[in-house]
């Protein structure tokens, strides 16, 4: 599919990773820096042909860390940028995560995850990368992590991932699976007029006027973002650093920068949490699934009702941050007396669920390589 | 309702595309709901290559193909590999020129596809003539829909030739019912 247009309105029959490939680009997606791996590959490629016609650059990296420092490089000097990756990829990834998180560069990151660790399953499915996603580079910082469980997801998150990077510059990860990414779904593309803009906040006045503190936050903990070549006087860096972006290698500097990047997402949390509830008002028992075992999950559940078990579905769309007021709200109602938490991985999302709750947490897991079957979710759910 | 179609063949002969125009026929034509996979990964090398197509009334939760309602085989090795995975009283639906079906699949419905293609004066065309066979026998998307499929999906300057091809597949079923 080439329409030519960088927004390619109107209805289509799409595999989920070109869906992905085509949301980044509606968000006015200007800079890929990317080095394939299965099975992420295809957006890489749909990238490769549809960029050029816009004028807009993509580059093939020598190998992810790279990729993923020259999109920071590209950030930095203004444009919307991102790349994508798998497993083996995203692990190479992480010490430029946590450079974007230090240096505050907002940047798009794609993890189709596949069966792990190491190599693991190139082209089988997998969920095993949502605790690196959060955790994964050294230090305290946030992100945060949409999670697709469609492709018309692939599409709508992309957009909302771009937004939310810019607007508390930070990295934001997309955390798609091997199987969304590959399958073909109804993808319907709103008018670029439709698409959703939340762009960087910038700096007021004028480089000439006064001297400009590229670090000083405003009361949302976030600073104004001055892009390179515009005249402002800015530092980045990896090391601790003032306001004036210059290292401050003191435990003072350090508590206030790392307390401020940390509750970017913390103190904002209710604005980005998404999730689905699907049966919740009177369950007794609650799945939580994500991204493609949540279609599992809702079959499962929607059995389970056909059954009059009092079962429902929790889908964290954002996994980071994880929804766990929703869970608290849930559980103040005192109706819950169970969940379920299934996961292509042995145990990583059950142990946030767990953290939040004293009854009991069932767990199913696969460790990668098939989706779960709905009839495993729904033995659980009614034992 | 649900209905699971897989379409399994050779490598290189237009399996996935059966499976996409299908999909996109149902999912965009039908308004109906549709899901699309295929084989993927080195098992879809130089050997069996398989589509796999959900198509429903109701949003299609789980997506993947797991107990076919309908089965296409369009090479003798696929045949082998996924017959035993048909549903039992599924449809089985063969190329007579490459599969040789064991003698309990005797009587299921089959056709010449790639022979009716070379008589089109294109072999290539052989996986649209089992689409329209396909379709034709199961009704699993209307007429319309596929021909749309069709137009908006190949080359510009081979639609005619695949509209001609999907429909020397669906004359094959309206010539049987004649019978």
């Amino acid at each position: 599919m080439s329409s030519g247009k960088r927004v390619s309105g109107g209805e289509h029959f799409m595999v989920g990773d070109h869906a992905c490939a085509e949301g980044a680009l509606a968000a006015g997606l200007e800079f890929f820096g990317g080095y394939p791996i299965t099975p992420s590959t295809e957006i890489t490629e749909h990238l490769s042909r549809r960029m050029p016609e816009l004028g807009a650059s993509f580059v093939q990296m020598e190998d992810e860390l790279g990729s993923l420092a020259a999109v920071l490089g590209a950030s930095a000097a203004g444009a919307r940028s991102m790349t994508a990756t798998s497993g083996p990829g995203f692990s190479l990834m992480m010490e430029n995560i946590g450079l974007a998180a230090m240096m505050e560069i907002p940047c798009v990151i794609v993890d189709v995850m596949r069966g792990s660790p190491s190599t693991g399953l190139p082209t089988a499915v997998g969920q095993s990368d949502v605790m690196q996603a959060r955790w994964g580079s050294h230090g305290d910082y946030s992100i945060v992590a949409y999670c697709p469980n469609s492709a018309q997801e692939c599409f709508d998150l992309m957009v909302k991932a771009f937004n939310t990077a810019d607007e508390y510059r930070i990295p934001t990860l997309v955390l798609m699976d091997e199987v969304i990414g590959h399958m073909t779904e109804r993808v319907m593309i709103p008018e670029a007029a439709k698409i959703a803009f939340s762009g960087r906040k910038r700096p007021v006045r004028p480089p000439q006027e006064a001297a400009f503190l590229p670090f000083k936050a405003d009361g949302d903990g976030v600073p104004p973002m001055a892009h390179a070549g515009e005249g402002y006087k800015v530092h980045f860096t990896g090391l601790t650093h003032d306001e004036k972006g210059y290292p401050a290698l003191n435990a003072e500097a350090h508590r206030a920068l790392v307390t401020r990047l940390v509750d970017k997402v913390r103190l904002n949390a209710a604005a980005i949490v998404e999730y689905e509830g699907l049966h919740l008002d009177d369950a007794e028992v609650v799945v939580v699934a994500y991204g493609c075992t949540s279609r599992s999950a809702r079959q499962a559940v929607l059995t389970a009702r056909e059954k009059g078990a009092r079962v429902g579905l929790l889908r964290p769309i954002t996994l980071w941050p994880f929804p766990e007021d929703k869970l608290r709200r849930l559980l103040r109602k005192g109706v819950v007396k169970r969940f379920v938490v299934a996961e292509i991985n042995m145990g990583q999302i059950s142990r946030e669920v767990e953290r939040l709750t004293q009854i009991p947490v069932l767990r199913v897991n696969h460790p990668g390589g098939a989706m779960i079957l709905p009839e495993d979710i729904l033995e659980a759910a009614l034992s | 309702m649900r209905t699971e179609i897989q379409i399994a063949g050779f490598g290189g002969q237009g399996i996935v595309l059966t499976g996409l125009l299908l999909g996109k026929a149902a999912a965009l034509y039908d308004g109906k709901q549709a899901v699309f996979t295929q084989s993927y990964g080195p098992e879809a090398r130089g050997g069996a290559s398989c589509a796999n197509i959900v198509i429903s009334d109701a949003p299609i939760d789980f997506p993947l193909v797991t107990r076919p309602d309908v089965l296409v085989c369009m090479f003798q090795e696929a045949y082998a590999k996924f017959r035993p995975g048909l549903k039992k009283g599924g449809m089985l639906i063969l190329d007579s020129g490459l599969v040789r079906p064991s003698p309990m699949d005797a009587s299921a419905p089959s056709i010449f596809a790639t022979r009716l293609a070379e008589e089109l004066g294109k072999k290539i065309v052989a996986n649209v003539v089992m689409f329209g066979y396909l379709v034709g026998l199961t009704r699993a998307v209307s007429f319309a829909a596929a021909e749309k499929a069709i137009a908006s999906t190949v080359k510009a300057k081979t639609v005619t030739l695949n509209l001609k091809a999907f429909a020397s597949g669906l004359d094959q079923v309206r010539s049987k019912a004649a019978r």
